[in-house]
């Protein structure tokens, strides 16, 4: 009796039963991530009501396994009743101000599968560089991409994330931001950009999207057409941040539009036209869409069911202020706030990023309720495959469980006890994730 | 240095260079020359040794010239850096001329692996690129409160039982593997062995070295540190700085002296005695300074040159004339500067150099912008400024992001410590760096 191992008798099954899988189809804002995990003597049991459920259980089981000094594998009788607290939990990669080789990103949607994340948030074109290889509009990567080789994301690329992120319950919500953030559209799609002026000639340089011309809008039109087909969640992300009026302030012809509409000086009002067109455009692709802040503080009209993606935190406008005011208004909204991690400093960050409430703000309960989740971003101006894994991860998961956890869960101490162990995990399951803290994990990270 | 320059060619796969193009001049060969009658391809680089060197590329030969190896190192690396591909896969080099030697004679990078373990590979790669910025100086912060990965023969307990774990070591003959990469390289590894704070690993493996705490005449079961008391204390560093001496062939020995917290001290009714009877009244920097005088003279008669943190000389132990004193502390180093030299002292810069101190942004143009000599001194004394060193401490840092962390951030000090002080065009350097970052891919 003393000899005999402490461990129950071995069990050799994971029973998984799903109520109504829906396997070939894609995730979605309303898709079910609720599971039950039921470790017993001599069976071990998952169900969930839809396969996203059976997923994120999957996950928690693999979590559970330990292995004592004999090297033998067990796991506690447990009982589980799991699901998160926000439908929307995501990962902002910005492939436009680098490159990300496809590995880089499918590595990062394994890592977020082991997070629970499921949203990819792909910025996927910005100022610096156009990878994306449209159909279409070929000459937009041709011209546009830091290398049109070898750094662009063919079609089959595009496919190859969206089905691996969907065999991982991850939802693919592309941004392709405009007006501003659009200098490398202007390259392959001429007469698209504006053209500045110095002193009533055309300087050379070329500023947001012009709002005036009749084909902007039918380019719009095409390349959303394309992007609503290639991309098959009901959301698009469209950008609509940080544009600068002065380019379109020195355009005449811009000058005359204004004139004419009564827009005096109010470059915001021309913005909202733009903006109101491409909604409209994407509305009637049937697609929903989800906006910066910007769009939402500018007084765009937008549809009831918009998504505010709030991103700005300042002394003139705290983000929980943001937070009030957008849901007042009845939007919904997604923070980003406080979760910038590609704003990285000396130190423990992950605490900051676990410490924050995303329904600390004045507001009802209705109010609350329209918060779907948040994002982590990590913007690429100094990030690219040589730094992303560590400077991602395991920071990032502070966020995935502020996101999923109950909001009860903030034990500080705790969290570093787990977040390290589970670093080391990481590192077991080869991501190259940094440590936390002084320490060190049985299975060390060693260059191949 | 061939694998660098031709090994990597990815433009060979793309595109056919056109037939006709053969008629240009080419170089068929790089000559070395080294003119000292010993060139030292045999032994260890030093801070005395010779890195100068002569550069001239002209059809069809070029002429590599060095008084010693460690020049004719630097120069093949800027050679390589000569070298580029034009579209169609062809290798060019200009026609150039180029005298160069470095500003500073000490040029380091300190690595710290206690607080987390750094596995071989992730050393041996940092010296290579190390090695691609002239870098020529390995502070090997080794041990410290943490873990105590390095493993001694003559007291193997201290590895036993202050590793992390008994395969987070480094053994006699990774240790040598890392000195000869390091020589190859014209680089000088220089351990660290800090005390007599930051050695709460070093107790784990020997008993009664460390200070036990005390409260309310009670002892806690706490550790400070190292015991500046007891006879088995340096009989100890006697034996221990005596295997350390022969394993480590350079010069000089890194003895650390920083950050001692007297707390412990203060509450150890035996230290409290010692002090009573040695007179030195409250002031407990003059018993940290009595230990590390007994340090460096044991360290001294084993024919090792010291450096120590700033806190040594700030406390105003005796040192040796040669001692090196690294002002490590960013308030104010400029005055710290003048006041080791001033002393007579030779002094190694590293306070603005802390490049694990990360922060949002190009913070490689700050490091960049640092003038080691912008202190208040005479010609005399600004001579003893003999170099800096660029710092990526551990506590955030293991193999997992060590490279990106340190590289190219670390070359912006490499160029500062190497280049003559009038190169501080930021735009030019950012386009120089952005393609030498390219180049270290």
């Amino acid at each position: 009796a003393e000899n005999e191992p402490p461990w129950g008798p071995p069990c050799t099954q994971l029973l998984v039963y799903i109520s109504m899988p829906g396997c070939d189809g894609f995730p979605n804002l309303d898709s079910k991530e609720s599971y039950k995990l039921i470790v017993s003597k001599g069976s071990i049991l998952l169900s969930a009501e839809a396969i996203w459920g059976a997923l994120r259980g999957l996950e928690t089981f693999s979590q559970l396994i330990g292995r004592d000094e004999n090297g033998t594998y067990y796991i506690n009788e447990t009982e589980i009743v799991d699901f998160p607290r926000f439908p929307h939990r995501g990962v902002l990669l910005d492939t436009s101000r680098h490159y990300l080789p496809l590995r880089a990103i499918l590595e990062t949607l394994d890592v977020m599968a082991y997070n629970k994340f499921n949203v990819f948030h792909w910025h996927i074109v910005d100022d610096p560089s156009f990878p994306y290889e449209s159909s279409t509009f070929p000459e937009l990567s041709r011209k546009g991409a830091f290398n049109a080789m070898t750094h662009v994301y063919t079609a089959s690329d595009v496919r190859t994330v969206i089905e691996y992120a969907r065999l991982r319950g991850i939802r693919v919500i592309p941004e392709f931001d405009t007006p501003g953030h659009t200098l490398s559209w202007g390259p392959g799609a001429p007469g698209l950009l504006t053209p500045c002026y110095v002193a009533q000639e055309p300087s050379g340089t070329y500023g947001p999207i012009n709002p005036i011309l009749n084909s902007t809008y039918e380019f719009v039109t095409s390349l959303f057409r394309e992007v609503s087909s290639v991309f098959p969640d009901f959301f698009l992300h469209l950008g609509g941040d940080e544009v600068d009026f002065t380019c379109w302030g020195s355009n005449p012809k811009i000058r005359a539009f204004m004139k004419e509409m009564g827009f005096g000086e109010d470059y915001k009002k021309l913005e909202s036209l733009y903006i109101q067109r491409l909604l409209e455009i994407v509305s009637s692709l049937g697609k929903g869409y989800i906006v910066w802040q910007e769009v939402f503080d500018n007084n765009v009209e937008v549809r009831p069911d918009t998504i505010i993606h709030v991103w700005k935190d300042n002394a003139l406008m705290r983000y929980k202020e943001e937070m009030a005011n957008v849901t007042r208004a009845g939007y919904h909204a997604l923070l980003s706030s406080p979760w910038y991690l590609n704003r990285i400093s000396y130190g423990q960050d992950w605490t900051e990023a676990y410490k924050v409430e995303p329904l600390d703000f004045k507001g009802v309960p209705e109010q609350k309720a329209l918060v779907i989740g948040g994002e982590a971003c990590m913007w690429g101006e100094y990030v690219d495959v040589t730094n992303l894994t560590p400077r991602l991860w395991p920071r990032a998961g502070a966020v995935a469980e502020r996101l999923w956890s109950n909001s009860t869960v903030r034990n500080m101490d705790d969290a570093y006890a787990r977040l390290s162990e589970f670093r080391c995990t990481l590192l077991g399951r080869g991501v190259q994730a940094q440590p936390l803290y002084v320490g060190y994990c049985e299975n060390e990270f060693d260059e191949v | 240095y061939y694998e660098y320059m031709f090994g990597h060619s990815r433009r060979r796969r793309w595109s056919r260079r056109p037939l006709s193009a053969r008629a240009e001049p080419e170089l068929s060969e790089l000559q070395v020359v080294i003119e000292a009658p010993d060139p030292g391809c045999d032994s260890y680089p030093h801070l005395g040794s010779s890195e100068a060197y002569h550069l001239t590329v002209t059809e069809p030969v070029a002429i590599l010239k060095a008084y010693e190896v460690w020049g004719a190192l630097r120069g093949l690396e800027t050679f390589s850096q000569l070298v580029h591909e034009d579209d169609y896969g062809s290798f060019l080099v200009n026609e150039s001329e180029i005298n160069d030697f470095p500003r500073f004679a000490h040029r380091g990078i300190l690595l710290d692996t206690s607080r987390h373990y750094l596995p071989l590979k992730s050393i041996l790669t940092n010296l290579d690129a190390m090695a691609f910025n002239k870098f020529n100086v390995l502070h090997w912060h080794i041990v410290d409160d943490q873990s105590f990965p390095y493993q001694s023969i003559s007291f193997p307990e201290l590895s036993d039982k202050g590793a992390y774990s008994c395969n987070l070591i480094y053994t006699p003959a990774d240790v040598r593997l890392v000195i000869e990469y390091a020589r190859l390289r014209g680089i000088r590894v220089i351990p660290e062995f800090d005390t007599p704070g930051h050695t709460q690993s070093w107790g784990k493996g020997q008993k009664d070295l460390l200070t036990p705490c005390y409260d309310g005449g009670q002892p806690t079961g706490s550790f400070g540190p190292v015991n500046p008391i007891l006879n088995t204390t340096y009989d100890f560093m006697t034996k221990f700085f005596k295997e350390i001496s022969s394993v480590f062939p350079d010069a000089y020995i890194h003895l650390g002296g920083d950050e001692v917290d007297f707390s412990c001290w203060k509450s150890n009714p035996e230290v409290k005695e010692f002090m009573k009877k040695q007179g030195f009244g409250s002031d407990y920097a003059k018993l940290e300074s009595y230990y590390i005088q007994k340090i460096l003279d044991i360290v001294s008669s084993y024919n090792k040159g010291q450096i120590i943190w700033q806190e040594v000389f700030d406390h105003k132990a005796q040192l040796k004339p040669d001692t090196v004193v690294q002002v490590w502390m960013a308030n104010n180093y400029a005055h710290e500067l003048s006041s080791v030299t001033g002393a007579g002292f030779p002094a190694v810069l590293a306070a603005p150099w802390y490049l694990d101190y990360i922060s949002y942004g190009q913070d490689w143009k700050k490091y960049y912008s640092v003038e080691p000599l912008n202190f208040p001194g005479s010609e005399e004394q600004k001579k003893l400024l003999i170099g800096g060193e660029a710092c990526l401490w551990g506590e955030f840092v293991d193999a997992t992001n060590l490279t990106p962390r340190l590289w190219p951030r670390a070359s912006a000090v490499g160029e500062r410590l190497w280049s003559s002080r009038n190169v501080t065009n930021l735009q030019d350097a950012y386009r120089r760096l952005t393609n030498h970052r390219c180049r270290m891919l």
